[in-house]
Parts: C-alpha cells; sequence; structure tokens
C-alpha cells in the first residue's frame, strides 16, 4: 500500500508543480513542454485507480496529438508575450469570477461527500466492478449501450467544428496549377516512350 | 524487515534483472542493426561495406561508439540548455520503455498489462517530442523545419495507424497483446488484413522517419535536420533510439500481423525452435524490409507525404475497419 | 478496361514490388568497388602524381638546372637555385616543390629536357602536417630513387607520343 501512496503523492506533487509552472513559466514553449509533464502525471494517477484504459487514451490523445498541435503553433507563431501581458490587469475580475464558481463547484463536490457521505450508494452503480471486466470491455458496455446517443451527439459535435476548421481554412485560389497525381502514377513507359529509328539527316 | 524483502526488494531486484535481460539484447540488436543496414544497403548498391574492423566488418558499430563516445559534446550558444540535451535522453528513453509489454514468448513479458497495445500505440506516438524539442531547442533554421517536418508527419501517420489497429483488435477482441499474438494460432492476420498489414508497414516507415520519409532529417535539403546541432554521445542516444525504434515497430508488425512468437505452421520441425528465436527471426526479416526499401525507393515529396496519409491512408484504412467489422458481424465471427 | 487495369496496377503496388525485386536482384550481383588499401585500379603511365627528380643509371643526377620548370610552373610551386659544382657542371644548389602549391597539371614534366623532374605513379603522400609537403631536393631525389623502375618504364612508354 505504502508504494501505492508513495507514487500518488509523487505524481500529484508532480502534476500540481506543473500545472503552475504552465502558468508562470515566461517561456511559451515551456509552458506547453510542463502542460504534457502535466498530462502524463494525470494518466499516471489514472493509472493509480485502475482506469489504465482512459490514462492511455489520455496519453495517446492529448499528449501524443493535442499537445503535439500546441507545441506546434507555439512554435510557429512569433507572439511578444510582454505585449500581451500589458493589458492583463482588466481582465482581473472575470478571471476572478471564473476562479470562484470552479471553487464553490468543487466545493459543492467535495461537500456532498462529506456531509452525505451516503448519497453515492444511493445511485446504482453503472458499472461493473473492475475485478469482473477490463476497463475497456467496461466503457465499452457503456458507452455503446446506455451513452450512445451522448457518444454519437459528441461525435457530430466533433465532425461539425472539423468542417468548420476546414470551411474557415478552405480558399480556392485562381491559376493555380495542380499535380495530378493519379495521372502521372498510370503514365506507363510504354505509353509516354516511342523509340524511333530516325535516319540520318532525315530528322524525326 | 523479512516483509519488506519479500515483498518489495526481491520484486524489484527481479523486474531489474528482466530489464537487463531485455535491455541488453536490444542493445546489441540495434548495434548490429547500423551494421546489417551499411552492409544491405552496400549489397544492394554493389559495395563492399565496412569490413575492417574485426572479421567482415563485425566490430564496426563498436568502433562506432567509441568514437561517438570518445567526442565532444558541443552546445550552441543560441540553444536552450536543459530541452537540448533532454530531447535526446527522452528519445532513448521512450524507445526503450516500449519494450515493457512486448511479450517475447507465451507468458514471457515483463508486464502483462490489458492495454497492452494501447500503450504501445501511446508511446510510439511520444517519439515525437524527442524530435521536435530537438528542434525547437537547436535554436537553428535546419533543426526547427526539420522538427516540424517530423511533428505533422509522424501525427498523420499515426492516425492509419491507430485504425490499422483498430482493425486488428477487431479481429482479435482484447488489447493484451499475448491475446493478440495467440488469436493469429489459426492464421496470421497478414493474410486476411494484407492490406492493413502493407498500410501498417508503410506507415512504420513514416513514424520511425525511415527512407522514404525521411524528410526530417533530408540530408540533401535540411543537411540532417533535427540532428543537425547534435554531436557525441547527445548525437548517439538519437541514433540509438531511432534504431531502437526501428526494432520497436518491426516487433509491433510481428505482433500485430505475423503472430508473434508463433512458428509458421505448428507442425514439427518448427515447433521445435522456441518463440522467442522466432520472435525475433521475424523481427530480423521486418527490419531487412526496412533497409530493402531504403534501398530502393527515393524521398518523398512533402506535399506528397501529407497526401498519402491523409488522403490515401486515411480513408483507405477507415474503409477497411468498416469492412472488417461488417464480415465479422455478418459471419458472426465476432470474438467474444 | 483500361482503367481497371490501372487501378489494379496501383493498388497492388506493382511498380513498387517490381522496383524492390531490382534492388533484391542486385544483392547477389558480384560487387564493383574495389578494396582500395588492399586492392588498387589500375594506373596511367601517364599518371600525374608525387613529383620525383631522376638520375642517369651512373647515378649522375639529371637536372642541369636549366630552370625551364621554374619558369613554366603555373602555381609558381618550384624553386630552383643554381651554381657550378667543383668539377664545372651547373647542378641545382636548391630545388624546392611545394605540393601544396602544386596544381599537378604536369608542365614541368613537359618543360623538361633531360626528363629530370617527372610526376611518378604515387598519389598516397598525404601528411600530417603542412611542412612536410614542402619538398626540397634530397626528398625528390629520394623520390626518385624509390620509384625509378616506374618511372623509368613509363616515359618509355609515353616516349612515342612526345
Amino acid at each position: 500500500m505504502i508504494v501505492q501512496s508513495l507514487a500518488f503523492y509523487l505524481f500529484a506533487a508532480i502534476l500540481v508543480a506543473s500545472a503552475v509552472m504552465v502558468i508562470t513559466a515566461r517561456n511559451p514553449v515551456h509552458s506547453v513542454l510542463f502542460l504534457i509533464l502535466a498530462f502524463f502525471n494525470a494518466a499516471g494517477l489514472f493509472v493509480l485507480i485502475g482506469a489504465e484504459f482512459v490514462a492511455m487514451i489520455l496519453v495517446i490523445v492529448y499528449v501524443g496529438a493535442v499537445a503535439v498541435l500546441f507545441l506546434f503553433v507555439v512554435m510557429m507563431l512569433d507572439i511578444n508575450f510582454r505585449e500581451l501581458r500589458v493589458g492583463t490587469l482588466q481582465y482581473l475580475p472575470i478571471g476572478i469570477t471564473v476562479g470562484l464558481v470552479l471553487l464553490v463547484e468543487l466545493a459543492l463536490v467535495l461537500g456532498t461527500w462529506v456531509i452525505a457521505p451516503d448519497l453515492t450508494t444511493v445511485v446504482a452503480a453503472p458499472t461493473p466492478t473492475p475485478d469482473q471486466v477490463t476497463n475497456t470491455h467496461a466503457l465499452g458496455l457503456l458507452i455503446y449501450t446506455r451513452y450512445v446517443y451522448l457518444f454519437q451527439a459528441s461525435g457530430l459535435i466533433l465532425l461539425i467544428a472539423m468542417i468548420g476548421a476546414i470551411v474557415l481554412t478552405l480558399r480556392s485560389r485562381e491559376g493555380v496549377r495542380r499535380q495530378n497525381i493519379s495521372n502521372q502514377v498510370s503514365r506507363r513507359r510504354d505509353e509516354v516512350v516511342a523509340i524511333r529509328k530516325v535516319p540520318t539527316r532525315g530528322g524525326v | 524487515m523479512a516483509e519488506l524483502w519479500t515483498g518489495y526488494a526481491w520484486p524489484t531486484i527481479i523486474i531489474v534483472l528482466q530489464i537487463v535481460a531485455i535491455i541488453v539484447p536490444l542493445m546489441v540488436g540495434i548495434a548490429y542493426l547500423t551494421y546489417a543496414e551499411r552492409k544491405v544497403l552496400a549489397a544492394m548498391q554493389l559495395r563492399q561495406g565496412p569490413n575492417i574492423v574485426g572479421p567482415f566488418g563485425l566490430l564496426q558499430p563498436m568502433a562506432d561508439g567509441l568514437k561517438l563516445l570518445g567526442k565532444e559534446t558541443v552546445i550552441p550558444a543560441g540553444a536552450n540548455r536543459m530541452v537540448f540535451v533532454f530531447a535526446p535522453m527522452l528519445t532513448f528513453l521512450l524507445a526503450l520503455i516500449a519494450w515493457a509489454v512486448i511479450p517475447f514468448d507465451d507468458g514471457m513479458v515483463l508486464a502483462d498489462i490489458n492495454v497492452g497495445v494501447l500503450y504501445l500505440f501511446a508511446i510510439s506516438s511520444l517519439g515525437v517530442y524527442g524530435i521536435i524539442m530537438a528542434g525547437w531547442a537547436s535554436n537553428s533554421k535546419y533543426a526547427f523545419l526539420g522538427g516540424l517536418r517530423s511533428a505533422a508527419q509522424m501525427v498523420s501517420y499515426e492516425v492509419s495507424i491507430g485504425f490499422v489497429i483498430i482493425t486488428v483488435l477487431l479481429c482479435v477482441g482484447s488489447l493484451n497483446l499475448s491475446d493478440v499474438v495467440n488469436a493469429q494460432r489459426t492464421v496470421w492476420f497478414a493474410i486476411p488484413l494484407l492490406p492493413m498489414f502493407v498500410v501498417f508497414f508503410i506507415s512504420a516507415l513514416a513514424e520511425t522517419n525511415r527512407a522514404p520519409f525521411d524528410l526530417p532529417e533530408g540530408e540533401s535539403e535540411l543537411v540532417g535536420g533535427y540532428n543537425v546541432e547534435y554531436s557525441a554521445m547527445t548525437f548517439a542516444l538519437f541514433f540509438l533510439g531511432e534504431y531502437a525504434n526501428m526494432i520497436l515497430m518491426s516487433a509491433m508488425t510481428s505482433i500485430l500481423f505475423l503472430g508473434g512468437w508463433l512458428p509458421p505452421f505448428d507442425i514439427a520441425p518448427f515447433n521445435w525452435i522456441p518463440g522467442p528465436i522466432w520472435f525475433a527471426l521475424k523481427i530480423a526479416f521486418v527490419l531487412f524490409v526496412f533497409l530493402w526499401v531504403r534501398a530502393t525507393v527515393p524521398r518523398y515529396r512533402y506535399d506528397q507525404l501529407m497526401r498519402l496519409g491523409w488522403k490515401i491512408f486515411l480513408p483507405f484504412s477507415l474503409f477497411w475497419v468498416v469492412l472488417t467489422a461488417g464480415v465479422l458481424v455478418t459471419f458472426g465471427w465476432l470474438p467474444s | 478496361m483500361a482503367l481497371l487495369d490501372r487501378t489494379a496496377r496501383g493498388f497492388f503496388l506493382t511498380e513498387l514490388l517490381s522496383g524492390l525485386g531490382l534492388t533484391f536482384s542486385y544483392m547477389f550481383r558480384p560487387r564493383v568497388t574495389l578494396n582500395y588499401p588492399f586492392e588498387k585500379g589500375p594506373i596511367s603511365p601517364r599518371f600525374r602524381g608525387e613529383h620525383a627528380l631522376r638520375r642517369y643509371p651512373n647515378g649522375e643526377e639529371r637536372c642541369i638546372a636549366c630552370k625551364l620548370c621554374e619558369a613554366v610552373c603555373p602555381a609558381l610551386a618550384i624553386t630552383i637555385e643554381a651554381e657550378p659544382r667543383d668539377d664545372g657542371s651547373r647542378r641545382t644548389t636548391r630545388y624546392d616543390i611545394d605540393m601544396t602549391k602544386c596544381i599537378y597539371c604536369g608542365l614541368c614534366q613537359e618543360a623538361c629536357p633531360v626528363d629530370a623532374i617527372v610526376e611518378g605513379p604515387n598519389f598516397e603522400f598525404a601528411t600530417e602536417t603542412r611542412e612536410e609537403l614542402f619538398y626540397n631536393k634530397e626528398k625528390l631525389l629520394a623520390n626518385g630513387d624509390r620509384w625509378e623502375a616506374q618511372l623509368a618504364s613509363n616515359v618509355a612508354t609515353d616516349a612515342p607520343y612526345r
């Protein structure tokens, strides 16, 4: 047990520390790198509570794809972050409000457990216990039966977002000569090369 | 005290020994992969290849390693030192930790986790960080271009690799790598899923930045890409990591499509040979194809690379996922 | 039909496979490269390599200090000083070739009336320092003694064409 606790505190401490570094680091690339470290430690925490599927998906999707694109964009953009920080103070009230709302919500979530610890037992546990089926199996059983409409809806939202991004960036330009690769690939030697015997001084 | 010994210390020692037993052959394998690459390329180009150091040049990898060890690590003045030094270590580390879940034989695996395939996929998708960090930290335009290319390329080809893996998983019904191999007792997945096998192999070439997709290095246009500024051991770590990734991708190909440790036919002369040897032979074969392709195919242009990944492999593998699922459902072949 | 044919060709990667087959067949052909330090390619008698000062068969050095080579040398690599020897014959007291300047054009051996300065077949005279490439008369004569057999045969082979 002690090893699990030690691992938990290690992951949690690094997670919190790197989350702090994300917003305090002066270099935006460093921020993204710390964000990746935070994702990674979150995945470690997921593994500790036995949710290995979610942990792996977190690593694949967030670390493997999303954060790469973050890094990509941050590296490509040449932003003067000092200039951006000039007007930070005027957003302070909104920031504090959002922070307070989050804090209250977290307090409510945790408070429910403290005030009424038997509240969670009222809801029939929708998930099978982890020792009966594997993570992946359990998730599949839930997502594709009970929550199938929500799952499809979230898929549709992502699809719309994707189409939106494509529509925003797609532009047809005039006078662009495009390469027709299938034409090029389908050319064969005997169709396009002719070997002729040219008579002397006769020309082709 | 006794509980501490039996509960923690002894298992730790066992695990460390197992790790050593995996890593030492792996390192030897990497060393001789570089040798094999030079020899195979030389043979296909009608050259001799390394033949001076030791008999048939067999000690060449050691000589190369010693040379790199003896050189000076140059850190450019404009580089971001922390990230610059960390990047090669990360590449190397990621190439090694993936081996934790590779099964060498029935039950012969360091960590037999339930999401082994996902773990491998996750680790291989992290490989891009070492390269992109190196490209950025070098503070050099060639390295930066190499890093950007690599990031875009690896993210693109991961998608089709993901779909290929899903196709295989549909046929297996488990994410455990040992189960994946055991599901191929009747027929290797390379035969019914041949197009997916080809897509996977080509994507693996792109994922490991090998020819014809070695644009992140691109000697002829980027003078070495992300590792321009690296020298000595930092370069050696990149090199080792790259080749370890090649071996890892070959191992993945063997496990997903070529039946892992299973002999090709489960009859007398074939099943006398132990599983790990079959596994090693299959890895060696896939690696040979890696080198063979390098000797044959010229480098892709960057837009062609992206076109192949997004416009051909992605729809094609998506189609095959649907087709496989449809066939499995129609004929009731779905694994329970 | 042509479309089907084309699609099939693309789908089955025939071109890639035939390319792979070609490289695989090359794997078993004999090597065309030489194992250089142990095997060497043939060298023409006109090969212009390291310089040498030759001697007559009786041991007398050929060079008569006419300085034609010094005059013709386009890279100004040759430096000659001369005065009469005790027996009255005119000989060089100094004959230096700066091999770092030399462009191996072969004009010195063309200019030489007595076939004294020649460019020999040796091309493996890399050194570790620059100073070793500033050849003096002793070095050049030593080269001549070392390569004389081949130098003489080269000069004889090439003589009809001069």
